[in-house]
Order: structure tokens, then sequence, then C-alpha cells
């Protein structure tokens, strides 16, 4: 009651409804429902993606309350934030695992929409973000795998820049900008830590936006 | 307004198309956005890039070990560099394999496997060589890769200065 008072008090002076309206209420058709054929679940792997990326979202915010992005405390703050803290195990879970889940959901997803063929005409644009939005996802697993700062983390970085550092010509200097310095050290963790919270996931949900305005424009693509 | 309307197309026609008043706004409205965008562009990008034009940092010299103890058997020497990482400074040890070569001068090799950088050991299987324990990785007492790796093994700058041995940087092999 008293919901529904609020929402009238706003909605006759901001006009809100169409708002809402846009976003959460239009048709799934009955080739994506998978309550009309089980086997459309397939075509749950995007929203399911989404979902998992909200997940990470709100849990890499808490993890921050915590974490230092700094090589004498980085460590210990992940030590303590885990098993010091209530629920931290399962803050950082969630965002441990979800990593690996958003990567499986995003190919699973991916696979459907090139099996249904649904990147041809008129999707071709959406097929180009979703593949940047992948790009993305995988620069946010290279970066926040060196977060904790333990061993695994650090060689994985050490191979992963040596890795990017043997493209011809330009490798070394990808490599310099990777490492923010000569060595993966102090400067390199700050580096991956500024890229992991701001750079990346700024451009993964301006990527998400477009994503959706385009599906929502062009619909989703017809039955097999 | 149907006057103004020919007017234009005849306009069209010539190859030379006037710049409307509108398009002027817009190039200078433009360019102008794009001008003041470089103020706060610039400093962020140069800042965010600074380890591109970072001189690296040779690092001095560091005495090790005393030239009577090098034999013509490789020696393992650890030792300690000042090491900056931006703000951080620390001293980690390093390692290095110290020998005479047959005309008697001294040479140092880094230990760190040129195939996937694990830290190779002299001689262990007997056969005077370096063998690394991850891959069987072997090399000579040059440094020369004999299987596995496909590059010898490093050197460091080595000079001998009043009857001590002292170490630089890391440099590709020259012997091998």
């Amino acid at each position: 009651m008293m919901f529904k008072k609020v929402y009238n008090w706003i909605d006759e002076r901001l006009d809100i409804t169409p708002l809402w309206r846009d976003v959460a209420d239009h048709e799934v058709p009955e080739h994506v429902n998978p309550a009309h054929h089980f086997s459309a679940f397939v075509y749950c792997f995007g929203g399911l993606t989404f979902f998992i990326t909200v997940i990470q979202i709100l849990s890499g915010m808490f993890l921050t309350m915590y974490y230092v992005p700094d090589i004498i405390n980085a460590y210990a703050s992940v030590d303590f934030l885990q098993h010091q803290v209530p629920f931290g195990q399962i803050v950082r879970g969630m965002h441990h695992f979800g990593a690996s889940l958003v990567i499986v959901m995003m190919f699973l997803h991916t696979l459907r929409v090139f099996f249904t063929g649904s990147y041809k005409a008129p999707r071709e644009m959406n097929w180009i973000v979703g593949m940047l939005i992948f790009f993305i996802m995988l620069g946010l697993g290279f970066t926040g795998y060196l977060l904790p700062w333990d061993n695994k983390a650090y060689f994985a970085t050490k191979v992963g820049v040596e890795i990017a550092a043997s493209v011809p010509y330009i490798g070394e200097y990808i490599a310099a900008l990777l490492y923010g310095g000569e060595i993966v050290g102090a400067q390199t963790l700050t580096r991956f830590f500024a890229i992991h919270v701001f750079f990346l996931p700024g451009l993964l949900i301006l990527l998400l936006a477009v994503h959706f305005i385009m599906i929502r424009r062009q619909g989703i693509s017809g039955p097999l | 307004m149907s006057n103004h309307e020919t007017h234009e197309s005849t306009d069209n026609v010539s190859p030379r198309k006037a710049v409307t008043r509108r398009q002027f706004l817009a190039y200078t409205l433009g360019g102008t956005t794009a001008f003041l965008a470089v103020f706060p562009g610039l400093p962020m990008v140069r800042f965010a890039v600074d380890a591109l034009f970072q001189k690296s940092n040779s690092k001095d010299l560091v005495k090790v070990i005393a030239e009577s103890e090098i034999t013509n058997e490789p020696k393992e020497v650890k030792f300690q560099i000042l090491q900056k990482d931006g703000w951080y400074e620390s001293s980690p040890t390093l390692v290095a394999w110290i020998s005479r070569d047959a005309s008697g001068n001294i040479f140092a090799l880094s230990p760190i496997c040129k195939h996937l950088g694990c830290t190779v050991l002299w001689n262990v299987k007997g056969l005077n060589e370096y063998d690394c324990p991850c891959h069987d990785a072997r090399y000579t007492r040059d440094g020369k890769h004999i299987t596995v790796a496909d590059a010898p093994l490093d050197e460091y700058e080595v000079e001998v200065i009043d009857g001590y041995v002292y170490l630089g940087n890391i440099i590709a092999n020259r012997r091998a």
C-alpha cells in the first residue's frame, strides 16, 4: 500500500512507468522459453553470464573494503578478509569461483550464438561487441589473478607478461606497460588493481549496455 | 521555401560545396572540444605510460668473491643487489655460477634456465654439465644449450678489481 502510494507520487511527477516497462516488459518468444521447449535452456547462458557478472561486481566491491594493492600487505589483507572476517570465505569464494563461472557461461553463450547462427546479418555488430566483452573478461581474469600476491599469482603474471613480450616488435613495450617497471613488483600490483577495478569494469559496463541495447533493437533471432 | 529548395539543388551541381553556417559551427565546436580534451587527457596518458620512458636502471657492480677462489670448476656464488621498484627498495639474493675458461678468464653464468625459467645446477648427473631439474634441459660449462632449451644461459657482466670478482648486469651469453 505504502509502496504503491510512493510509486504513484513519483510516477505522477516523473512518468517513470514507460522507463521500466521498456526494460522489463517485453515478450519472450516461444522458441527461447525453456517452459515450452526444455532444450531452449541454451538461450539462458547469456542471462546467466550477466547474472554472475553482477555478482562479481558486487562481491568485488565488498572485497575492496579490506584488500590493499600493496606488495607488503596484499597477501595479509586477503588472508585476513578470508579467514578473520565473518563470511569472508563466502564473499571471496563468490568472487573466486564466480570468475571461472563467468568464463564458462560466456563460452557456452558464445557457442549457442555460434551454432544457432545468431551472429549473422543483421546481428554482426553485436557479435563483435560480444567478442570485445569476451576479451575484457579475459583481461579481468588476468589482472585479478595477480591481486592475492601469492606464488601462483606472481608466476602466472610473470609467465603471462612474458608471453605478451614475445609479440614481434612491440612486445617489450607491451610488457613495460603491464609491468609498470622492469619486474613483476609493487608497480605491477597497483597497476593491475587499477585496471581490474576501474578501467576494465567501466569498459565492460559500457559494452554490456551496447550489447543489450542492440539485442533489444534487433530482437532475439528466430527459431532454427 | 520552394524557391529556396530549387536554389539549393542547383547549387549541388557545382563541384565545390559551400560550407553552411551549421557545418561551420559543428566543425568549430568539434575542433575546440578536441583541443580542450587534450588538456585533461595528455597528463593522464603520460602518467599511465611512464614505464615506457624509464631508463633501465643499470645495476652497480657488486663485489661477490675473491678471485683466488675461482677455479675451472663452476662455483655457486650468492650475492645481494639493491633493487628499486618504484617506491619499494629491496635486496633480493641472486645466484651466479662462476668459473674460469681454458685461458683463465673468469666468467659468470645466470642459472635461470632458458627453457621455462627454473634454476639449473652444475653437474648433478655427473656429466660435467648444467642440469635443469624441471625438464632435463642441459648446458655446457660455457652455458651453451645442449637439449630442451633453445638458447644459452645468460651471463653476468664480470669485472676483476684488486683481486675480487665484481658482477653487474645480466647480458646475453657471448661464449656459446
